[in-house]
């Protein structure tokens, strides 16, 4: 079967050109009043020839969008970005991409999905047909070739993608937190299968390019990993993982590892970051988390404490121990941080003070140290409060503040910040708000009604 | 690029193909020999006479159907020409959808005349003309809704399902066949059922209409009744009746309920649902052998078709694109800016000089008549039909069987139910403005009920137990948990229910019985009396300002309820 000739790049043979490469990349978005909004800056990076690269950061790092501009999706605004020694200036062939969601089209077939990308290349309908069988095969989906995606169970379905993906023979295979959205133990099953797949050189492909947040993924598969920053997204860290295949996550190596991308990413960016001073105003991006949320880190932060006889708690121990992925985790960390409930420092957590003392308080006590800390340590907060004190009936449209944070931030995540500035201040009593009016306030609001 | 597919091979044919095939033959030479029938000579002042034997019923029933089946095909077309082009291109979206926005809003049969003039103009000497005349007003009251759907359906594509297309480099072809219409599906079919419902009112109605003082009729259901009020036949009237329940059952039969149950797996859910659409036909045809080849027939167009659409170039750099959108922005607003300028100047130019102020004036008071009395149904019909809705809604097994009823009496052409009301009023000598007016809501306050009934059915067991639990009973029940649990279905349905009044006003303010006509004060009978005499300037006077009152009300009145139940009272 004559399968990989027709679109097989040209480019792709020309040895010691790396895969893709950028050069000072950057993204910004414009906000709707004008103002420019910075997603990634200054990236420099490059996928090599027969490399696992890992692209690992937390929601808001912009590794997503990194991807998409690599794959022609999103264009940059400026730097540069080859691939292959080529400006990227729109989708290229010979690139194939898995979903975070499958993106699987829920009206064909199994084998119609996997034929979708090989029928948009005109290949004639036989041969497209046992290429498509042939990656059924490969991937262990054989038998399930007429059924429809809504039959399959989620690890199936995203063999489906990977199936979609491989039969074009893509030269590099980018994937979008493939298997975020699997159970753990599928997820772990599709992986291996995609190293065995890698490593026994059984797909054409040259280069991977994986966006992730889950920090043991990562070294379970990367050849190289870059951490990004958030806000805007940018390289902290870049290391080589030299661990044999296949890895153990039990080695102490493995762990080692682990510990140390913990303590990168959970650095605050104040020392690293010095040249460019940040100064938490308005526009602070507050996690949206509920109080509640908070509440229980702290109390489990106690209880691991008391447990342990030790004050230092590290965060694998406590991603393991709360079931949590650091997308869920570094939130938590972040808004017990901002609070000044707890900190962090290289890679482990401890309770401060306050937060020991909001352990052991009542409803009320929680409340007022809540509400002190969030005036004195939220930009945000204390504004709409100075606002409300200020004017002489006391309320104002969120609008207002909503217009103040589309300054800094995108309209969607000005939403994002002042509804957890709205939930913060409820609990905590600061203010009112009604959703109907859109109005905060300093009603009390038994007053009404 | 010769294609190289497999030889079919011919299977047995089984029992079904045995039933079936000779249908599908007998179908073909059924639609030609309508086909011929329709076309046959006529000329303005011809009078086509109806005959009234209840015999004569299938064949006019047939030419009917085939009215409305023509012109859900030609809606379909313009739908997915029209929503690609508004969805794909930023500069027709901002001409088109304001203009399908106020198309929408204009009165179906208010430019019947018009049409029907320009069409017999177009075919002289022959019925098409006056065909194509009735088909286009079912056209017009199906195609925009569609439209709508489809382009909306395109704006809301999963940005991940266009990231795929776009990385598998499928053309703009095979996305939207494979992507956006799959996509698109469920809403536009639902649609076009709604929308066919309210065509079969349309279609009797204009099937014999009175221009210029000459009735222009075309064979079918609606000229059959037509005919039978001037001959005073109450007996005919039953038969058309009749007639029109089994055609509208066997559409939804044979045609919509296989289409559905088709369709079921172009919903964009992951989850296998528990209940889906099931058709006997459908069933039935998927297990013929022979006649299922006939799927092989647009599997190899696609094949062609995909074969003949060229690959999608590999986009080169741009210098400065971004500069060259601003230029053309700029020369398409200021283009726009002078033509809507120069529209509202002509008009202003022209409304006094062909009629003068009083009679705008005049035409502006009939239609807030019009549209008082379509405020008062709409409000009448809630007060009937939201505590049937409820209670029916609260009671599944209840729901199940009104559910299908209310749409079937939505569908059903109130306008043949007309003369059994007239006979009333002129019998009893009842006051005309008064009395005819529930003949403008009978056909579409339907929709008030299903779209209630099916509101309540909705509303979540837990939340009713935990009223039950907490002891709301009475008004206090209704106020919390039924009233705002039903909310956004009644907006829904009253959206629909207002508009088919308006609709409906042109043939329900004036009404006839023989010799004895009917005519209430409002809009729709001074359209409807302009029509007849041929004096196109009102009638264009008459279907702007109904146009502009009906614009005025959606943005005004149910648009902002629309959002308000879309905002505060979800229940997801």
């Amino acid at each position: 079967m004559a399968a990989t000739v027709e679109h097989a790049p040209t480019a792709a043979t020309v040895q010691g050109v790396d895969i893709f490469r950028t050069e000072h990349l950057r993204k910004a978005f414009k906000t709707p009043d004008g103002a420019e909004l910075l997603v990634l800056d200054d990236v420099n990076m490059h996928l090599g020839e027969g490399e696992i690269l890992v692209l690992l950061g937390r929601s808001g790092s912009g590794k997503s969008t990194l991807l998409r501009m690599l794959a022609g999706l999103v264009s940059s605004s400026g730097g540069v970005a080859l691939h292959r020694g080529q400006p990227i200036t729109g989708p290229v062939p010979g690139l194939a991409m898995v979903f975070q969601s499958f993106a699987l089209l829920p009206w064909l077939t199994v084998l119609q999905n996997v034929e979708l990308g090989l029928e948009a290349l005109k290949v004639p309908a036989a041969e497209r047909r046992a290429r498509a069988i042939a990656a059924i095969d490969l991937i262990g989906l054989d038998g399930f070739e007429s059924a429809y995606p809504r039959e399959l169970s989620g690890g199936m379905r995203q063999r489906v993608g990977f199936a979609r993906a491989l039969v074009i023979n893509p030269d590099v295979l980018l994937m979008d937190e493939p298997f975020s959205a699997l159970d753990v133990l599928t997820a772990e099953t599709m992986r291996t299968d995609l190293l065995d797949l890698w490593t026994e050189r059984k797909i054409p492909t040259r280069g991977i390019l994986l966006v992730s947040h889950n920090i043991e993924e990562a070294v379970l598969m990367a050849d190289r990993i870059i951490i990004l920053g958030s806000n805007p997204g940018r390289i902290v860290n870049e290391m080589r993982i030299n661990l044999p295949h296949p890895r153990n996550r039990e080695s102490q190596d493995f762990r080692d590892l682990v510990e140390d991308i913990y303590g990168v990413m959970t650095a605050r960016p104040v020392g690293r970051d010095a040249s460019r001073k940040q100064v938490p105003g308005i526009g602070l991006r507050l996690p949206s988390l509920s109080v509640n949320a908070l509440a229980g880190l702290l109390e489990e932060l106690d209880a691991l404490e008391k447990s342990n006889a030790n004050t230092r708690i590290s965060l694998p121990d406590l991603a393991e121990d709360m079931h949590f992925s650091v997308d869920d985790l570094f939130p938590l960390i972040e808004g017990v941080e901002l609070l000044g409930f707890a900190q962090v420092e290289d890679g482990d957590i401890m309770l401060l003070p306050a937060g020991r003392i909001f352990v052991d308080g009542s409803l009320q006590e929680r409340k007022q140290l809540f509400a002190r800390h969030l005036t004195e340590r939220v930009p945000l907060v204390a504004r709409i409060r100075a606002v409300l004190d200020e004017r002489f009936n006391h309320r104002a449209p969120d609008s207002r503040f909503l217009t103040e944070l589309e300054d800094h931030l995108s309209e969607e995540e000005a939403r994002r910040v002042l509804d957890t500035a709205i939930d913060w201040g409820r609990y905590a009593e600061v203010y009112a708000y009604d959703d109907n009016a859109e109005v905060f306030s300093l009603d009390n609001p038994e007053a009404e009604e | 690029m010769a294609l190289n597919l497999p030889p079919l091979p011919l299977p047995v044919p089984n029992r079904r193909d045995l039933i079936a095939l000779p249908l599908v033959i007998a179908l073909f030479f059924i639609i030609a020999h309508a086909g011929r029938e329709m076309a046959v000579p006529f000329h303005l002042g011809d009078d086509l006479s109806i005959s009234l034997s209840p015999l004569a019923l299938p064949e006019y029933g047939l030419y009917t159907v085939l009215r409305m089946l023509a012109a859900l095909v030609v809606s379909f077309v313009f739908t997915l020409g029209y929503a690609w082009l508004a969805a794909h291109n930023r500069y027709a979206e901002r001409i088109l959808i304001p203009a399908l926005d106020v198309l929408q809003s204009v009165p179906i049969l208010g430019y019947l005349s018009i049409t029907v003039t320009g069409f017999m103009a177009l075919f002289p000497g022959s019925l098409v003309g006056v065909q194509l005349a009735v088909i286009f007003a079912v056209f017009t009251s199906q195609a925009w809704n569609m439209t709508f759907s489809l382009y909306q359906s395109l704006k809301t594509v999963p940005r991940d399902l266009h990231e795929a297309a776009t990385l598998y480099r499928l053309n703009a072809w095979q996305r939207f066949w494979k992507v956006e219409l799959p996509f698109a599906m469920p809403g536009l079919l639902w649609n076009t059922m709604m929308s066919m419902s309210g065509g079969w009112f349309f279609v009797v109605a204009s099937e014999a209409i009175t221009v210029s003082d000459q009735t222009v009729t075309v064979p079918g259901i609606g000229s059959y009744i037509a005919a039978a009020i001037a001959h005073k036949d109450l007996a005919a009237i039953g038969w058309a009746i009749a007639a029109m329940i089994v055609i509208i059952l066997a559409y939804d039969t044979l045609l919509f309920r296989p289409i559905v149950a088709w369709a079921d797996k172009f919903k964009f859910e992951m989850t296998a649902s528990s209940e889906t659409p099931r058709s006997v036909v459908l069933d039935f045809l998927r297990r013929t052998r022979l006649l299922k080849l006939l799927a092989v027939v647009p599997a190899r167009l696609w094949e062609l078709s995909v074969q003949l659409t060229p690959k999608v170039p590999v986009r080169r750099a741009s210098g400065n694109a971004r500069q060259h959108r601003r230029l053309a922005d700029a020369v398409f607003y200021a283009a726009l800016s002078v033509l809507a300028l120069w529209a509202v100047v002509r008009l202003l130019q022209l409304l006094p000089r062909d009629f003068g102020w009083p009679m705008v004036w005049h035409v502006l008071g009939l239609g807030l008549i019009t549209g008082l009395k379509v405020f008062v149904l709409v409000a009448l019909s809630a007060l009937v039909w939201v505590p049937i809705g409820v209670w029916i809604g609260l009671r599944p097994r209840w729901a199940e069987k009104v559910q299908p009823l209310a749409q079937f009496l939505a569908a059903f052409p109130a306008n043949l139910l007309f003369p059994l009301f007239v006979v009333v009023i002129v019998h009893w000598h009842l006051n005309v403005d008064v009395f005819t007016a529930p003949l403008m809501i009978l056909g579409s306050m339907w929709y008030i009920l299903f779209s209630v009934v099916g509101a309540a059915a909705a509303i979540p067991t837990d939340m009713r137990e935990a009223a039950q639990n907490l002891g709301l009973r009475g008004w206090l029940l209704w106020k919390r948990l039924y009233l705002p649990g039903i909310f956004p279905g009644f907006v829904t349905g009253a959206i629909t229910a207002s508009g088919g009044a308006w609709n409906a006003s042109i043939v329900a303010e004036v009404v006839s019985w023989g010799d004895k006509t009917l005519v209430a004060t409002g809009l729709g009978a001074y359209i409807s009396q302009t029509t007849a005499k041929g004096q196109t300037a009102q009638i264009a006077l008459g279907v702007g300002v109904m146009s502009l009152l009906v614009i005025l009300t959606n943005r005004l009145v149910w648009h902002r309820l629309y959002d308000l139940a879309q905002r505060r009272v979800r229940l997801d």
